[in-house]
């Protein structure tokens, strides 16, 4: 009986098969880091794209941020990996298509929806193949607790003197924990830190372009600034906060018992469904009133097709839904803090995000500047930035010896083409 | 001529037996084991595998960079060692002295509540002691206060000086289940007619313990050292679950598999090197080697076994 049921279903299968791949279903797996966007995936992105192409199924199968590089260059060697691959901005996704993990995609139909800036985390050094659809990009500032801000007669400070101000203030009154951040994970001290404040010093993309030009040195003081201000930082941070994780900070601030995070654009989604306060945001405090402001507007998402899938052809419409403005919509608006690099004017409807996009607008943006060519070797400046940068505020290193040993990692194995 | 063959028949049965245990073992330990040690002379020439003989070790020990990593590594294991040798063995031993003591009630109760963490997995262990001494929510900063000592509390893992010595003895924490196991099973096979004649002599309590049972249980603490050496040189789960790859505040809590899975897998922006992740596998595997050599040829044949 199990026999005859067998043989008919391979029958039948055999006979579906040949009557046409529309009548079977093709399966598209995404592997992510985006374990957070799980929910939105599934309930949101995907039958958006099901209900218009029948046929196609996708999977979106995330893993944790920390291991997803690890595990996903395992999988692509072994041949296990999803059809389309969620592309890190810059070099980390650069090599996997040096190594003929991820597929051409200049001529995808969609990609002309994307400028060069927005391409640029996804194209190879000479700019002639792109290799990722660009998702999103995050931008950096500061998220404050307007409770907070509005019962000790704060406003949001535009200048530097004014930031101090605003936390010496905070932490006279005592009520709250003037800035929640901790160093204990080490990202947080580098990437909200150094990376947020930090263009306001060296000039956004002029410093960063002269850095990897090799005009300009990590020791120079437009480098060790921003260092000096975190060294600061530390007076003003909750008690214990080398031991506070990531996690930690993100609970400190939606419980209101913090006044300023230093954030990401990537956490209003979070905070908005945990705070249960009204929140307001500033950009990086300029030096002095009237300066030109710098943001970090950071391409952090993108995604590519795996040279290997076996599904192509279905992986590529897939991708052409995501370069198309009706992705943009949906995606920024689920995930607000994730704002589209769709050249189609996006509307928003979250107050917090519509903050940090207007941004935009008045400050000159650049992106990290140990992302692009400058984390090749080894020492792997972005990873040693992380150690200093919690070093710097550990009150363990110095502003200038961290400098120093940051560019010292560098001069080891960066020669700057001249 | 009977005897001979009954002999050979014998010998093939234990080869039988041997088979499957051999292959599988020769399948996933001895192969790897020589797949990385080739891998470790090799290095990577665009995409292709050049033989690079030992320039990979040499640039692990005379490029300062290099050089520096793996002596911290090396040092902090060192320490995670000492840590293990000094609190968790004579601790284990004590705790099995206790538990085989025919006075003590609810012994079993003990044994079991004491081995239980050895059975939990390193990702429990490593997220339940952050929590405990997580200085915003954690247990351990309102515990202080309940006594009066809150100004003893240190954000423990967030500090260069304490990290590792606190995940050492979060480490011990969970492991001394299986000293005190392997102690209290050599303690029980004492027989009873060697402490009655003791008695008889005079000796009882701890000149007992020390002149009858501890020379009896050597081997067997001989055996729990080599045990925690080899387990903490190839130690990586707690470290990595608990303070992340990068094993902060500054690299204090690095060990030497640590350092192999940064260098292996990379890490955020750094990518995998497999030559140089390899070349530091096997200087682990050296270590170990050297060190469980040193246990066997010169303590472990001065070690007076005892037959009852």
């Amino acid at each position: 009986m199990k026999t005859q049921a067998l043989t008919a279903l391979l029958m039948a299968s055999s006979i579906l098969g040949s009557a046409g791949m529309a009548l079977a279903d093709t399966t598209l797996t995404i592997e992510s880091w985006r374990n957070d966007d799980l929910s939105i995936w599934q309930e949101k992105l995907i039958p958006a794209f099901e209900a218009k192409n029948p046929g196609i199924k996708v999977v979106f199968s995330p893993s944790a941020p920390t291991e997803y590089n690890a595990a996903l260059n395992a999988k692509l060697d072994a041949g296990s990996a999803g059809d389309l691959i969620t592309c890190r901005p810059f070099d980390a996704s650069l090599e996997l298509y040096n190594k003929g993990h991820l597929a051409d995609l200049t001529s995808l139909a969609g990609m002309e929806n994307f400028s060069d800036v927005a391409k640029s985390a996804w194209t190879t050094d000479d700019g002639k193949a792109s290799f990722c659809v660009p998702m999103a990009s995050v931008i950096h500032g500061f998220i404050y607790n307007k409770e907070a801000f509005d019962k000790l007669g704060i406003t949001p400070p535009a200048t530097e003197a004014e930031f101090f101000a605003a936390l010496d203030k905070i932490k006279a009154d005592g009520t709250y924990v003037p800035m929640a951040m901790g160093t204990k994970d080490l990202w947080e001290a580098a990437t909200m830190g150094y990376q947020n404040i930090g263009p306001t010093y060296w000039h956004g993309e002029e410093g960063r372009l002269a850095l990897i030009k090799g005009e300009q040195k990590l020791t120079d003081a437009q480098w060790v600034e921003p260092f000096a201000t975190l060294a600061k930082w530390k007076d003003y941070l909750g008690d214990g906060f080398e031991a506070q994780s990531y996690p930690d900070s993100q609970n400190l601030f939606t419980l209101g018992r913090a006044a300023i995070y230093p954030a990401g654009s990537w956490e209003i989604s979070v905070f908005n469904t945990q705070a249960q306060f009204k929140m307001g945001a500033f950009p990086p405090p300029v030096k002095n009133a009237g300066d030109t402001c710098y943001i970090s507007d950071h391409n952090d998402i993108g995604i590519g097709l795996n040279a290997k899938s076996k599904n192509a052809d279905a992986a590529k419409t897939f991708l052409s839904w995501v370069a198309s403005p009706e992705f943009a919509t949906i995606y920024a608006n689920a995930l607000p803090g994730f704002f589209s690099l769709n050249s189609a004017a996006v509307k928003m409807e979250d107050p917090l995000a519509q903050e940090f996009v207007s941004w935009r607008e008045k400050c000159k943006p650049t992106i990290r500047s140990t992302y692009q060519i400058l984390s090749r070797g080894t020492p792997n400046l972005e990873n040693e930035t992380w150690v200093e940068s919690a070093n710097v505020i550990n009150g363990t290193s110095t502003p200038e010896a961290a400098a120093k040993k940051l560019q010292e990692g560098l001069e080891s194995w960066y020669k700057p083409a001249k | 001529m009977a005897e001979e063959t009954e002999r050979k028949r014998r010998r093939w049965h234990i080869a039988v037996f041997l088979a499957p245990a051999i292959l599988v073992y020769t399948a996933i330990m001895i192969l790897p084991l020589f797949g990385t040690l080739q891998l470790s002379l090799f290095t990577a020439d665009g995409q292709s595998r050049v033989f690079a003989g030992l320039a990979n070790f040499r640039q692990l020990f005379l490029d300062p960079r290099w050089s520096a990593s793996f002596w911290n590594a090396l040092g902090n294991n060192v320490w995670f060692f000492i840590i293990h040798m000094l609190v968790q063995n004579p601790i284990g031993i004590l705790l099995a002295a206790l538990l085989s003591s025919p006075k003590l009630r609810f012994s079993p109760f003990y044994r079991t509540a004491i081995f239980i963490p050895t059975i939990l997995s390193f990702v429990i262990v490593g997220f339940t002691w952050k929590l405990i001494l997580s200085p915003l929510w954690g247990v351990a900063p309102n515990l202080l206060d309940l006594i009066g000592l809150k100004s003893l509390f240190v954000p423990w893992l967030g500090k260069e000086q304490y990290a590792l010595t606190t995940l050492g003895l979060i480490s011990v924490w969970q492991f001394i289940g299986i000293p005190m196991m392997l102690i209290y099973a050599a303690l029980l096979s004492i027989p009873d007619e060697v402490i009655e004649a003791a008695e008889c002599d005079g000796i009882t309590g701890m000149a007992q313990f020390w002149k009858i049972k501890l020379p009896l249980i050597l081997p067997s603490i001989g055996i729990i050292s080599v045990l925690t050496f080899v387990g903490n040189f190839n130690a990586f789960d707690l470290i990595y679950s608990a303070q992340g790859a990068l094993a902060g505040p500054n690299y204090s809590t690095d060990i030497l598999g640590t350092f192999l899975y940064r260098t292996f897998f990379g890490f955020q922006l750094q990518t995998g090197d497999p030559y140089m992740g390899s070349t530091i596998a096997s200087m682990m595997f050296f270590i170990i080697l050297a060190g469980v050599c040193l246990y066997l040829f010169a303590i472990q044949t001065r070690l007076r076994r005892y037959q009852f």
